[in-house]
């Protein structure tokens, strides 16, 4: 089995790994970051969203040997201590999540937009969010924290 | 104490930051594919793949055989185990029994659905039991399907059960249908509309998952599951499946991501892992994936309808008939047969007067995947049909839209309708009034006239709705086949420092409960917010309970909590007079505090509750502790209403619609949460919109599901939804204590009748008269070339 290390949430993590495993069972089963989650196997919900080198992708379709030498961010990795990131602070003051099961990727997925785009407008929110589902929030709520969130990101991480 | 039954703590009605978003946001949820036993095997169920066929041999010797595999099962080793069963019988015309046949855990015999269970393999890892599963030889012998309602009930149509003549489960009705006819034979003018409400799937984003395990020293199973109702299934599980008793079997449904209806059910999934859980002493997990999900949840809606509307010669709606068949899919799932039946048809006079209305539901099977609730159940289905029907009824007699509703609304309460209801309390005109003020109902045609100048059709549509939350009570629903109760449960746990638990038989899958009901308690009982916590989810923590659906928690998993509190400041009061000396008529309770009347000589809850755990000066007689529970059986429903406006702009040339605006005024009842109701309200208007727009479950001629992934179902994305324009108005529900409704399912129920009396409203230049569910581009399209190849 391929060996991998990556830095994960700014710990060095090595572990052997059969081929195909993908980067969020990686994550998921043998590093226990529950926080990612699975939410199709498509590629289409964004429950999965984790950062890699900085950048989101889906780890549900990448394979964790393509993560080998990646700084990777995990929903985990976010926050301070007991304080928050300013995105997590604004989804926790809007009311953008409820079961929070898609949580976990669209904190990961909205960070990476600010990043891109630090005054995202609402229509590049929402088209931004085209790969993130929610069944519970109608995304109003969504829409208005990653917008409240860029604000206090003050454009980036 | 005010007439809300609060202390004036502030703690009702504020928009308090959620107790359960700490743990969401930084990954620290528990869902149960995060929870891992020690010794934990994997699972893999192998599903038909096709809709009907006879099971011939089914060879799992290469699968048992297969690296990590430590044992294959299918139906026949399930023998002797108990059905999966259904929870409530429904009674046709004729009064006899609906045909309720066996629903075994895994296949015996045949298969009727693609997805129905036929082996579970059970290997080291998850990889070994999938690959060991695909070499399991199955003899499908095919049969013919039946995958739709139209080919069900054709004649010498294929028999999904031999027993069901005609593929027929029931044919039922309510209502007086002598009365509506002649009503409607009476009228002076009639409007009849054919309706399709199509099935959609649920697609909740966590995919069910569950492990089942047992303890060979004790004898004790406990299933780790997707449930909104964990004591619901233990229930069924327990008492019904597997004949265990409550006590050597526990249920866990730990944080749920989503339900919308599809986590109601008992699952067949649930008594496979714990069955084979104990032939294994190990603990065994099973986890969807998104594409099992789509051939293993129960889907939603799937109706056909045909309905006549009578009107006088002054607009009132003298009578109404409706005849609907509705898809129940395969097997009888849990609520299955009462979603078209007594959550459908008794919805039916809607918030209008209409004096004669009849109603009768043929319940059909197919070679579909079972159906049963989705947010709303039924209540979508007949508020969706009423108001296209009260819009064709204004554009058949001339009369405006907005009109034509204010001339039938009811005033006067409570009032009994012709359909079973009675509702206590509503205030439809005010809802109306404020949807209109909102939406600038009035500058329409400015904006209809403005859009036309850039080459689109704008269109406007309303639908004022009534629903019905917390069905109950549990012995009206018993005499009506419900064989359930349809109370809720609430334990209050004064902690002998004053900090309280709060156990609640409701289950939270994103509606908030560990805030709202946290609010109620540290308004009534006096104390801090964050000295309250909410448990629920966990059978052996919590006394009882039948859960989450049908809006019921708050009006009745809320009533009960209210009601435990009371029992506790009533039993405070008694531990008070006694450390007062006084007597315990003249001590009242306010702000957490217990005080002789007139004086200034109290005790708090802290100091009482601490006496009632270290009792060494306390009342003779009276029991130690500070702990109460109560369990509550509503007199009737909750009636929430309101009035939802839908704005759309379409483009002539490719059909595409585009939602402008949505607005709703909506009365859900006293709310404790302003910030969680809006979000419950805009979640269901985004449901209700996917289904008006985007959604459609379809399978094809032989029950193969064409829309079986994410790549073709349309999910709502953000992009596809404006922002909600939402307002209220509240009237108090006059049954509980709290005087709250409900408002989880108002959206899904009100707005997609508003959105496509829209989108007709703007075809209707070009002759449409009518559109079905979705409207996607195609089929707007579709409806203009065929309006233009008729001119």
């Amino acid at each position: 089995m391929p060996a991998v290390t990556m830095t994960v949430n700014g710990v060095s993590r090595s572990a052997d790994v059969e081929g195909r495993t993908l980067l969020v069972d990686f994550l998921r089963e043998q590093l226990a970051l529950t926080g990612t989650h699975v939410g199709c196997d498509t590629s289409q919900c964004g429950a999965c969203v984790v950062h890699m080198n900085g950048q989101s992708v889906k780890s549900c379709t990448c394979l964790a040997v393509d993560a080998d030498g990646a700084d990777v961010t995990t929903i985990e990795g976010l926050a301070n201590g007991a304080d928050l990131h300013p995105m997590q602070e604004a989804f926790r003051e809007h009311h953008g999540l409820q079961c929070g099961f898609c949580t976990p990727g669209m904190v990961m997925s909205a960070i990476d937009l600010v990043n891109r785009n630090p005054s995202p407008s609402e229509g590049e929110v929402r088209h931004w969010l085209d790969g993130n589902f929610c069944r519970c929030t109608g995304y109003h709520n969504i829409v208005k924290a990653v917008m409240a969130g860029a604000d206090a990101m003050g454009g980036g991480s | 104490m005010s007439d809300n039954g609060s202390n004036g703590t502030g703690f009702i009605g504020a928009s308090l930051k959620r107790k359960e978003d700490a743990r969401f946001l930084t990954g620290r949820g528990r869902y149960t594919d995060d929870i891992n036993l020690p010794g934990q095997l994997y699972a893999h169920l192998l599903r038909s793949t096709v809709a009907h066929a006879n099971l011939g041999s089914v060879d799992t010797s290469a699968a048992e055989a297969a690296p990590g595999v430590h044992a294959v099962f299918t139906g026949p080793d399930m023998e002797g185990v108990g059905g999966v069963p259904t929870g409530w019988l429904i009674h046709s015309k004729d009064g006899s029994p609906m045909v309720e046949p066996a629903h075994p855990a895994m296949a015996i015999g045949k298969v009727r659905h693609v997805g129905e269970i036929v082996a579970i393999v059970v290997a080291e890892t998850r990889d070994q039991a999938r690959e060991a599963a695909a070499l399991i030889d199955v003899d499908y012998q095919d049969l013919p399907a039946v995958a739709s309602l139209e080919a069900a009930r054709a004649d010498g149509a294929p028999l999904v059960w031999d027993e069901a003549d005609g593929n027929l489960c029931y044919d039922w009705e309510v209502g007086d249908r002598a009365a509506a006819e002649a009503a409607i034979d009476g009228a002076a003018h009639t409007v009849s509309i054919d309706v399709v409400n199509q099935r959609l799937v649920p697609n909740a984003i966590e995919p069910r998952a569950a492990i089942g395990n047992f303890d060979p020293t004790t004898g004790e199973y406990t299933l780790y599951t997707t449930s909104q109702n964990p004591h619901l299934i233990r229930l069924l599980l327990g008492a019904f499946v597997l004949g265990l008793p409550e006590h050597k079997l526990r249920i866990v449904a730990p944080d749920v991501g989503g339900g919308f209806g599809s986590k109601i059910p008992h699952y067949a999934e649930e008594a496979i892992l714990t069955w084979t859980a104990g032939q294994l002493a190990r603990p065994v997990k099973w986890t969807s994936d998104r594409s099992e999900a789509f051939v293993s949840d129960t889907q939603g809606r799937d109706h056909i309808s045909t309905a006549t509307l009578g009107l006088d010669e002054d607009g009132k709606f003298v009578g109404l008939k409706v005849s609907t068949q509705a898809n129940l899919g395969a097997y009888l799932s849990t609520f299955a047969t009462c979603v078209p039946t007594y959550l459908y048809g008794i919805l039916f006079a809607g918030p209008y007067t209409t004096p004669a209305i009849y109603c009768e539901v043929e319940g059909v099977f197919t070679n579909t995947v079972p159906v049963d609730a989705l947010r709303g159940a039924g209540r979508p289905e007949a508020t969706y049909l009423l108001e296209r029907l009260v819009d064709k009824a204004a554009a058949a007699t001339g009369i405006d839209r907005v009109d034509i509703r204010r001339r039938n609304f009811i005033r006067e309460f409570p009032y009994q309708t012709p359909v079973a209801l009675q509702y206590d309390q509503g205030d439809y005109d005010a809802t109306l009034d404020l949807a209109l003020e909102a939406s600038d109902w009035d500058g329409f045609e400015a904006r209809r006239n403005e859009a036309a100048g850039r080459g689109k059709l704008r269109g406007i549509g309303i639908s004022t709705f009534i629903e019905a939350c917390g069905i109950a009570p549990s012995a009206v629903v018993g005499s009506l086949g419900a064989r359930a109760g349809l109370y809720e449960v609430g334990s209050v746990r004064v902690h002998p420092t004053g900090s309280v638990s709060v156990f609640t038989g409701t289950h939270s899958h994103g509606q908030g409960h560990e805030t709202t009901f946290a609010q109620i308690v540290a308004e009534t009982l006096g104390v801090d917010f964050e000295a309250v916590d909410v448990v629920h989810g966990d059978t052996n923590a919590i006394p009882f309970g039948m859960g989450t659906y049908g809006s019921r928690s708050l009006a009745v998993g809320g009533t009960a909590i209210y009601n435990a509190v009371q029992k506790v400041i009533a039993k405070g009061k008694k531990i008070a007079a006694h450390l007062l000396e006084a007597s315990e008529e003249d001590i009242e309770f306010a702000d957490g505090n217990f005080t002789v009347a007139g004086t200034d000589r109290s005790k708090s809850i802290g100091e009482v509750a601490l006496t009632a755990y270290v009792p060494h000066n306390y009342p003779e007689g009276l029991e130690p502790g500070l702990e109460e529970t109560a369990f509550y059986d509503p007199l009737n429903f909750t009636f929430p209403a309101g009035t939802h406006v839908a704005e759309v702009e379409v483009d002539p040339e490719t059909g595409e619609v585009e939602l402008v605006a949505v607005t709703g005024a909506d009365d859900v009842g006293r709310i404790i949460n302003p910030m969680i109701v809006n979000g419950q309200l805009h979640g269901g208007l985004a449901h209700g919109i996917g289904q008006a727009l985007l959604e459609h479950c379809e399978y094809d001629d032989e029950g193969q599901l064409v829309t079986g992934s994410y790549m073709n179902y349309t999910m709502p994305r953000a992009g596809d939804l404006p922002n909600f324009n939402i307002n209220h108005n509240t009237t108090h529900c006059t049954h509980n204590p709290l005087g709250v409704k409900g408002v989880g399912e108002v959206g899904s129920i009100g707005v997609p009748p508003a959105v496509i009396n829209a989108v007709v409203d703007a075809l209707s230049p070009l002759g449409v008269t009518h559109i079905e569910m979705p409207a996607t581009s195609q089929r707007v399209w579709q409806a203009i070339q065929a309006a233009q190849a008729q001119d």
